[in-house]
């Protein structure tokens, strides 16, 4: 567990330098949600899309917090020596996948209340529960495909393209599980607190397969074996 | 044969039999034998595409094996790879520096990994010459030379049994070249192993007691100083593929 914690505290380190999660990813984010509400320019409608957009919204930002992740990793071939000495590298997929977990959470937290103030998304009552385990669950979600194909893309030439080929048809459940989810916590007419719950199990399920499946096959993709 | 019957008692660090390697189809390493005794300095020469860098990265366990035999440390590279990896130290030819941490966080981080103290890091830091105004300085914009440094201590907090060591001279002064060369000596007066690469012409690096010479992916060459050099597989590394 200590090295899960170093590795991931050695990308946050990072991370707290280049000030790229506050600096470019937020305000990213935040100008995709605001383009939505002015594309769609109807209150009932942007009401019933702002879980959606959310989601939508770290998708795209997933991306590209897993190049940044990858690409401090493979500059000076860091990986590469980091594998070469660690007896489990397994823990370096959890680590660098906890790293990405607690960036994620702070911005699905800054996209959920710029829900509110955006589209006037409201939560009450039992939806505050469901929505911050959905929260936890979706981005342990992306933060665990996401660190899986980047070290599938990270030696590959044209990586940036290849990545989000790669990994949205992937996501697309978990997308589709934390929208349904997130619904039901805004209190939408189309999905009630109870069916919610079933979502967020889902992502459960999903989270612990891709963690199952990045735990055993991190080392051989980084290391470009067959 | 008087090296062969010296290691029959099992005091190996690296053994391999007939190893062969392919890259991509192509044999980098084309059958390989080779044993290093615990404790040996050696050097590790050849021409570009000999092979060297390929060897060094199978000792690691960071290229898989397509046939033949490697132990390690008595670790079966293929089956035992993480017990192989917890006691090799490789430093290849980039020096794997996070660029946004200073040279001191890249050292720490290493030995936080390994547990090893604060206390080791100031002093491998001050063993390699990194001072404090270059430990407080970012890797990414340290010179080659003070990178080169900042990796050495790295894999020196380590204290790793077999030093892996790709051009290790590299990017260094002379003044660094010479203390590195000092560190290579009391790594293996301490009882680790080093098997490092080296350009031909860099004749004098580290004194090294024996020097093995690889040519088409086999051992052309194993010498020892004193003793008359051993053709291994000269032969074969002549004959066209």
């Amino acid at each position: 567990m200590n090295m899960v914690l170093t590795i991931a505290r050695k990308d946050l380190t990072i991370e707290w330098r280049t000030r790229t999660l506050l600096a470019r990813i937020v305000p990213f984010a935040l100008l995709v949600l605001v383009l939505f509400a002015v594309a769609l320019d109807s209150e009932p409608l942007i009401l019933r899309a702002a879980a959606g957009l959310v989601w939508l919204a770290m998708l795209f930002a997933t991306m590209i917090m897993v190049q940044r992740s990858f690409d401090v990793e493979i500059v000076d071939s860091a990986l590469d020596a980091l594998l070469g000495f660690v007896s489990s590298p397994s823990k370096v997929f959890f680590g660098k996948a906890l790293s990405l977990f607690v960036q994620l959470f702070a911005l699905a937290v800054v996209l959920v209340c710029a829900s509110v103030v955006l589209y006037g998304a409201r939560v009450e009552g039992s939806g505050v529960v469901l929505l911050v385990t959905v929260l936890v669950t979706a981005t342990l979600g992306l933060a665990l495909v996401g660190t899986l194909y980047g070290v599938v893309v990270a030696n590959m030439n044209g990586r940036d393209s290849l990545l989000p080929l790669l990994a949205l048809p992937v996501l697309a459940p978990l997308l589709i599980g934390a929208t349904r989810a997130t619904e039901a916590a805004f209190g939408s007419d189309t999905i009630d607190v109870a069916n919610g719950w079933a979502w967020a199990a889902i992502l459960v399920v999903y989270a612990v397969v891709f963690g199952s499946a990045g735990a055993v096959a991190f080392a051989p993709l980084a290391q470009g074996e067959s | 044969m008087a090296r062969d019957t010296a290691m029959a008692g099992g005091n190996l660090a690296i053994r391999l039999d007939g190893a062969v390697v392919a890259l991509g189809g192509f044999p980098a390493l084309a059958g390989v034998d080779l044993q290093v005794r615990n404790g040996e300095l050696v050097a590790l020469r050849g021409a570009n595409g000999t092979g060297k860098s390929t060897l060094l990265r199978l000792c690691a366990g960071l290229t898989p094996l397509t046939r033949g035999t490697a132990l390690v440390l008595g670790h079966n590279v293929v089956t035992q790879r993480d017990s192989v990896r917890s006691l090799v130290g490789l430093l290849g030819h980039d020096n794997g520096l996070y660029d946004d941490l200073t040279a001191r966080e890249n050292v720490r981080f290493v030995a936080d990994l390994v547990g090893a103290t604060n206390s080791d890091v100031d002093s491998v830091l001050a063993r390699l010459g990194v001072d404090a105004r270059v430990a407080a300085t970012r890797a990414g914009a340290l010179s080659a030379g003070q990178r080169r440094r900042t990796a050495l201590a790295s894999l020196l907090v380590r204290r790793a049994q077999l030093w892996l060591l790709d051009e290790p001279h590299a990017g260094l002064d002379s003044a660094a070249r010479s203390e590195l060369d000092d560190i290579l000596r009391e790594a293996t007066s301490s009882g680790a192993t080093v098997l490092y690469t080296t350009h031909e012409s860099d004749a004098r690096d580290a004194h090294p007691r024996r020097t093995i010479t690889l040519a088409g992916g086999v051992v052309a060459h194993d010498v020892s100083p004193g003793t008359h050099a051993t053709h291994m597989g000269a032969e074969r590394a002549e004959r066209p593929r």
